[in-house]
C-alpha cells in the first residue's frame, strides 16, 4: 500500500506574529509572517487550527483579505484555555498553524447577483473576506450590502472599517445594537429587522451569514419570506473541529463534518438539522 | 485448490510466518477473555474455549473438542493493532526563534494477523476507506496496515450476539485475506481445509505439510459456514434503514434508551469500526518541550461535542442517537458503506445490554401501547 508522501496535516506549522490588535475587550486580530512560505492562499469561509505552544489547538477561521495572500489575519475572542493562551501572546511570538481547512463562501458563484452579507457580533470575521472580495471585484456583483448585528456600541468589530465601507456610495451598510446608551444614534434590535429595508432585489440576491445559530435560522427565514430562494443562502456551522480534516469524528453535524464538508453550507442542505435540538 | 493441513500441524503455519519476520498476532485467553496478543505456537491459541456471549454477558466454557477456533470474538479487535488506542504525533521543541515540530516517524513493522474472522476483515477494510483511502491519509495507520499477513479463520459457531449474516460481512470470508481455514472437527480427525486468497498465502501454503482437498472436505467446510448462519440468533433489517434513522431524529425511541444507557462509551470502545480520536497537548515542567498524543474518543463523552458555551450533545439520548445514527446511516454519506459489520460487540460488551439491532429495528415504528 501507498504511503502518501504528502505534508502531514497534522503537523502545525510556527509562524511569527508580525502584528497583534486588541479589537474590543476579548477579542484580539494577529497578523502571521507568511513571507517565508511564500504566503498563505485561502478561500473566504475557510480556518486554521492556531497553537500556542502546548496549551492545545483552536479553530480559527482567516478574516484576512484573499487577495492579499502575502497576510494571514485571524481575529480570535478568548473564550477557553487555547484562545486565552493565545490572548497572551503579542508581536514576535510564534504561534502553531494548520490550515487551510474546510468548504467556502461561493464567491464565484454570487458574481452577477445582489450580494447581502449578514453578520452577528464575531460572526463578522470569517465574513470580512467576503465583503473584501466583493469590495475589490465591486463590478463583478449587483447591489452589495453588510447588515451587522452586535450587543452594544463596544462590541462593534473592525469599527473603524465599517465606518470607511459606510462612506462608499456603492455598498449600503447598516449596523444594529441589542442595547447602547441614550448617546447612540444607530440602530437598535435584532439585524433580522435590517433584511427587509435593505436595497435588493430577492429574486437574484445571495445571502451570506454568519452568526449564532438561532439568529442565522431567522436570518434565513426572513429572507425566504422576502423571496430569497434557499439555495442562495449561505451560513456557516460551528462545532467542535479538533483535526480539520475529517478524521477524528468530533465536529459531526448529522452527515457531515463540519470541518470538511462545512464550515460554509447552503441552507436548504441543513435546515432540517438545524430544528432538531442536540445534532 | 483448498488444501488440507493437519490440526496437529497448525503449529507449522505460526512458525512459517514467525520466520518470514512477521510478529504473529491471535487470540489467546487471559482474565476469563479471548483478547489479541503474540501468538508464539499454536499451543497458545484458546484450545477447546468457547465463548458464551449475550447482552451485557460473556463468560468462557470449556469444551471436550479441542477446537482451536470454538470462540467467536472477544473484546478486543484488530483495529487496536493498526488504529492503535494511544499515540505521539510529534515533539514541539521551543528556541530563541520560536519551536521547531519533531514529528514521530511511521513505524515499520510485518504483522500476520492469525484468526480475523470475516467480519473483522470487513472493519478492517472500512478504517482502510476512512483512514488510508480519504482525502487526508493517516500516514502512521497506513505503514502500520502495509505490510499484514492475513489469515482469516471461518466461524465454526454463531456468537450470542452475531448478525453479520444481516450485515454482509461473514460468517464466510470471501476476499481480503491470504490464507483462510475451517476447522473441521470429527472423531479422530481434527484439520483445517486452507484456501489460498494471494501469492503470499501460496507461497506459505507451499512451506506446509499439507495435502490437496478431497471434495467431501470442501463440502464440509462450506456446511460450517451454512450452518453458523442458520444458527445466527439476530438479524437487523437494513433496508431502507439508512432512511428511517435520518427521518426520525426526533422519535420517542431515542428517549427510552436514554434511560437504559449510561454513556460509558464501552460501545465505541470495542467496536471494530469507531474510529474518532482525541488530541492531548502536553509540556514539560520546564515549557521547553511539547509534544502531541492522538488517542481513542468516544462520542459519548460530554467533551467531545463540546464548543464554547457547552456541549452541543449534552443529553444521553442525543449521544445515543449521535453513534447509532452516525453508525448506521451518516457512515453511508460519509464512506459509502456501513459503520457496521455485525459482530455483536456493542451488544456484549453494554453493561446494560443496549442491543443495537433492537435499538435500530424500533425508531421509526410507531409508539407500543403502554
Amino acid at each position: 500500500m501507498n504511503v502518501s508522501s504528502a505534508p502531514d496535516p497534522m503537523l502545525p506549522e510556527p509562524l511569527r506574529i508580525t502584528r497583534a490588535k486588541r479589537e474590543m475587550h476579548g477579542v484580539f486580530t494577529f497578523e502571521l509572517d507568511v513571507s517565508a512560505r511564500g504566503g498563505f492562499p485561502f478561500l473566504p469561509g475557510q480556518f486554521n487550527m492556531l497553537y500556542p505552544f502546548g496549551a492545545g489547538e483552536s479553530a480559527i477561521s482567516i478574516s484576512g483579505d484573499p487577495h492579499q495572500p502575502d497576510r494571514l489575519e485571524h481575529t480570535i475572542r478568548a473564550v477557553g484555555a487555547v484562545t486565552r493562551a493565545l490572548e497572551r501572546l503579542g508581536r514576535g511570538d510564534v504561534v502553531g498553524v494548520r490550515g487551510p481547512f474546510g468548504s467556502a463562501w461561493p464567491i464565484r458563484e454570487a458574481e452577477g447577483s445582489d450580494l447581502v452579507v449578514i453578520a452577528g457580533g464575531i460572526g463578522l470575521a470569517p465574513l470580512r473576506p467576503v465583503v473584501y472580495h466583493a469590495l475589490r471585484r465591486r463590478e463583478a456583483f449587483g447591489k452589495v450590502a453588510l447588515l451587522y448585528g452586535t450587543r452594544t456600541p463596544d462590541d462593534i468589530l473592525y469599527r473603524k472599517e465599517i465606518e470607511r465601507w459606510r462612506g462608499r456610495l456603492d455598498v449600503e451598510v447598516e449596523v444594529t445594537v441589542d442595547t447602547a446608551g441614550s448617546d447612540w444614534r444607530g440602530n437598535t434590535g435584532v439585524v433580522t429587522k435590517l433584511i427587509s429595508r435593505a436595497a435588493f432585489d430577492p429574486g437574484r440576491a445571495f445571502a451570506m451569514i454568519c452568526g449564532p445559530e438561532i439568529m442565522m435560522r431567522f436570518c434565513a427565514r426572513e429572507l425566504e419570506r422576502l423571496g430569497v430562494s434557499l439555495d442562495r443562502i449561505w451560513i456557516t456551522m460551528e462545532r467542535n473541529m479538533r483535526c480539520g480534516i475529517g478524521l477524528c469524528g468530533h465536529c459531526q453535524f448529522g452527515p457531515s463534518f463540519v470541518c470538511k464538508d462545512g464550515p460554509v453550507y447552503r441552507y436548504d442542505r441543513v435546515q432540517d438539522l438545524l430544528l432538531v435540538r442536540e445534532v | 485448490m483448498p488444501v488440507v493441513l493437519a490440526a496437529a500441524d497448525l503449529d507449522a503455519l505460526v512458525q512459517a510466518l514467525a520466520g518470514r519476520g512477521y510478529r504473529v498476532l491471535g487470540p489467546v485467553a487471559r482474565d476469563g477473555a479471548i483478547v489479541i496478543d503474540d501468538v508464539r505456537r499454536a499451543a497458545d491459541l484458546p484450545i477447546g474455549l468457547e465463548d458464551v456471549q449475550g447482552p451485557g454477558r460473556y463468560r468462557l466454557e470449556r469444551r471436550e473438542h479441542g477446537a482451536f477456533f470454538a470462540f467467536t470474538v472477544g473484546p478486543h479487535s484488530w483495529k487496536q493493532t493498526f488504529h492503535v488506542p494511544v499515540e505521539r504525533l510529534f515533539q514541539i521543541r521551543r528556541h530563541k526563534e520560536g519551536f521547531s515540530v519533531i514529528p514521530d516517524e511511521a513505524p515499520r513493522q510485518r504483522i500476520a494477523l492469525l484468526g480475523a474472522r470475516a467480519c473483522e476483515i470487513h472493519a478492517i477494510a472500512i478504517q482502510d476507506r476512512i483512514l488510508i483511502h480519504g482525502e487526508h491519509p493517516d500516514p502512521r495507520y497506513a505503514a502500520r496496515r502495509s505490510d499484514v499477513f492475513v489469515v482469516a479463520v471461518n466461524c465454526m459457531r454463531a456468537g450470542g450476539t452475531c448478525f453479520c449474516a444481516s450485515m454482509g460481512t461473514g460468517p464466510r470470508a470471501e476476499r481480503g485475506f491470504d490464507l483462510a481455514l475451517t476447522e473441521l472437527v470429527e472423531p479422530g480427525d481434527h484439520r483445517f481445509l486452507v484456501e489460498i486468497g494471494s501469492d503470499d498465502g501460496a507461497a506459505v501454503a507451499a512451506e506446509l505439510p499439507v495435502r490437496p482437498a478431497n471434495p467431501e472436505e470442501i463440502g464440509a467446510a462450506a456446511s460450517v459456514s451454512e450452518r453458523t448462519a442458520a444458527a445466527m440468533g439476530r438479524r437487523l433489517d437494513t433496508s431502507g434503514l439508512k432512511e428511517r434513522l435520518q427521518k426520525n431524529l426526533e422519535h420517542p425511541r431515542w428517549d427510552d434508551v436514554a434511560t437504559r444507557c449510561l454513556a460509558c462509551g464501552n460501545c465505541t470502545m470495542v467496536c471494530p469500526t469507531c474510529f474518532c480520536t482525541e488530541f492531548e497537548d502536553t509540556t514539560d515542567l520546564a515549557g521547553e518541550t511539547a509534544e502531541r498524543t492522538k488517542r481513542w474518543e468516544s462520542c459519548f463523552t460530554l467533551g467531545f461535542s463540546h464548543v464554547h458555551g457547552g456541549s452541543v450533545r449534552s443529553s444521553i439520548k442525543a449521544r445515543y442517537r449521535q453513534w447509532l445514527t452516525h453508525k448506521l446511516a451518516g457512515w453511508h454519506d460519509q464512506f459509502g458503506t456501513s459503520g457496521c459489520v455485525g459482530c455483536g460487540r456493542c451488544i456484549t460488551w453494554c453493561p446494560v445490554g443496549i442491543d443495537i439491532t433492537e435499538e435500530a429495528a424500533a425508531v421509526g415504528l410507531p409508539e407500543k401501547d403502554g
